[in-house]
């Protein structure tokens, strides 16, 4: 395989909202991936793209498979992993499918844009047509069609819609300078009703005027 | 005769330095002459870019890996993870071990010949630092012709050992890996540092440090030492799950001043076994030296300021959850100063039940987790 293909069979193989997060980060980015998982993005990212990557992970199977990737990865909460980095250390900070689990989304994304020049952020939208169907119809929670975990199941996750999202960040400051919206996985191109027929958000956010609060 | 995956027989060597211009120890009395014991597994490769050197606990020494002679009935002290296809794979590298200065297993320490007398030094030995003792392994690299690592790994009191290579040595070193350590000997380590030292004084035998020639050793003292150090090693939950409350060869208590108890059994037993094999004054030295061991304390208080010069290496921390005598959080905070400082570390504290051995125990996570970051180096040269 020449490295264009097994470029292309790697960007195949990452998850979709993955894929559009890697699409938004410039060649040869410094960049920490919050939560990078198996670190599927990140090794993406530090060979194809030339980042120099970092990861933050919880679980010991998450880093274990991380290294066994030779990525650099410290497993630990995200606050007090992203309190160890200087500000401004990063072009961008990563925070993938995350958002929902978040105990204090606001200080995250805070903190995210303290030690990122940007940050890329994906998340299931419960704004989607089909969620706000069912709870009309059935009276239930819906379940966000990329993340269907059931209410009671570990870790608890917080509603959001992208309408939510964009206000919250209208109102502390922060611009959101790209915009991919994915529905099922396919990318989508809508302007008007993205609240209404996207599964999923990806964002890039940088800071519009720093005010040193959120 | 030995494993397939054993480095198999292999034969501990000395290098004697410092034989004309003393060696300068960092309280800032010489030795002359200093002498090395070591041990090597795998080749040195062409361009002399595949070594690793191992660094030993409290009371390792330099054979860490194969056996001394043909019916050796134990291997070296790491040999799970040192050999053919282990985590320290001794068929791409090559692997280093020396013991440390103030040991007894070949190094200058306390029960060696001081040439001026001819006499064992005992307490004339001056006191060493861990920064002295990797001082000395760097005249072993100079004389092996390695001039960079490709890593430096240990747990304990070798993690020590890695972190001030990696402080004050960095242009030396590719990687490291410290292990269940930390950078700063907390005032909990000194105290039980302090037992282990007061069992040995508190025995006659011991006689101020000189008892080589009297035929008589501080054995007893030595002993309790050890076993304050094995109740260190262990946890409540291992201790649970070892001994329980099970009885030694015996069905019920004797009411009486016997050892009764499988842990009590298990203590004894270690102590008595150290005292074979080590020596009490040497336990004093290489205690003084981890007591002394403060990374952060040499660079003004503040840790990342001790790692400024090493943001080349890349740096893989591991605790143990179970470990209480050094717990997670020493790692975490050497985390925190080498992200601080700019390094590129990968952090993992290892689930675990087995306290502090866990280091020598968790063989199978530990193959897993090194093997492939060393794959990571060795692909990078």
């Amino acid at each position: 395989m020449s490295v264009s293909d097994q470029q292309a069979a790697a960007y195949a193989a990452l998850r979709p909202d993955l894929q559009a997060v890697a699409d938004l980060t410039p060649p040869g980015a410094k960049v920490l991936d919050l939560g990078c998982g198996d670190g599927a993005l990140l090794d993406f990212l530090v060979r194809h793209k030339q980042a120099r990557g970092r990861g933050i992970e919880l679980s010991e199977a998450g880093v274990m498979a991380c290294v066994r990737r030779g990525l650099s990865v410290r497993q630990g909460p995200l606050e007090e992993g992203l309190a160890d980095y200087p500000t401004a250390s990063f072009d961008v900070v990563i925070l993938s499918q995350t958002l929902p689990f978040l105990d204090n989304p606001a200080a995250i994304l805070a903190e995210m844009l303290r030690v990122g020049k940007s940050a890329l952020v994906s998340f299931p939208n419960w704004g989607y047509w089909r969620c706000r169907l069912e709870l009309l119809l059935t009276g239930r929670v819906p379940l966000a069609p990329d993340l269907p975990q059931p209410w009671f199941d570990a870790p608890r996750w917080q509603v959001v819609s992208i309408t939510d999202f964009a206000q919250f960040c209208q109102r502390v400051g922060i611009a959101i300078t790209a915009e991919i919206y994915l529905n099922r996985g396919r990318r989508v191109r809508i302007i008007k009703v993205k609240n209404l027929l996207a599964t999923t958000a990806v964002f890039r956010l940088e800071r519009q005027a720093w005010s040193g609060q959120m | 005769m030995f494993p397939p995956n054993s480095v198999g027989l292999v034969k501990t060597q000395t290098l004697t330095f410092a034989e004309d211009e003393p060696f300068q120890l960092e309280s800032g009395a010489a030795l002359r002459p200093v002498t090395l014991a070591y041990e090597t597994y795998g080749r040195l490769n062409a361009d002399r870019s595949n070594a690793i050197l191992i660094c030993h606990a409290l009371s390792g020494g330099a054979h860490a890996a194969g056996y001394l002679a043909p019916d050796d009935a134990q291997p070296g002290w790491w040999d799970d993870c040192i050999g053919p296809g282990k985590a320290f794979d001794t068929d791409r590298f090559f692997v280093i071990c020396s013991n440390t200065l103030g040991s007894c297993y070949g190094s200058s320490g306390p029960s060696s010949v001081e040439p001026a007398t001819g006499e064992p030094y005992g307490l004339r030995f001056p006191v060493v630092t861990i920064g002295d003792m990797v001082r000395a392994q760097v005249k072993l690299l100079d004389h092996l012709g390695i001039d960079r690592l490709l890593a430096v790994a240990g747990g304990s009191m070798g993690g020590m050992q890695v972190l001030e290579w990696a402080a004050h040595h960095p242009q030396r070193v590719r990687a490291a890996i410290p292990i269940a350590t930390t950078a700063r000997h907390s005032p909990m380590l000194i105290a039980f540092s302090e037992v282990g030292r007061q069992a040995i004084y508190a025995d006659p035998a011991w006689n101020h440090g000189d008892y080589y020639t009297s035929g008589k050793r501080p054995d007893a003292g030595l002993s309790v030492a050890r076993m304050v150090g094995h109740i260190t090693y262990l946890s409540d939950e291992s201790m649970q799950q070892k001994f329980g409350r099970r009885l030694q060869g015996r069905e019920r208590y004797g009411y009486e001043f016997l050892t009764e108890f499988e842990i009590e059994s298990y203590l004894k037993h270690n102590g008595d076994k150290f005292t074979r094999r080590f020596d009490a004054n040497s336990y004093l030295y290489v205690t003084k030296a981890l007591d002394y061991f403060d990374l952060a304390g040499r660079h003004g208080g503040r840790l990342a300021a001790a790692f400024d010069g090493s943001t080349e290496l890349a740096f893989l921390v591991i605790s143990f959850t179970s470990d209480w005598l050094y717990p997670s959080y020493h790692s975490k905070e050497l985390v925190k100063a080498l992200t601080a400082a700019g390094c590129d570390v990968s952090y993992l504290d290892i689930e675990s039940s087995w306290g502090h051995d866990a280091f020598l125990v968790e063989v199978e996570t530990m193959t897993r987790l090194l093997g492939s970051f060393l794959d990571r180096l060795a692909g990078e040269t």
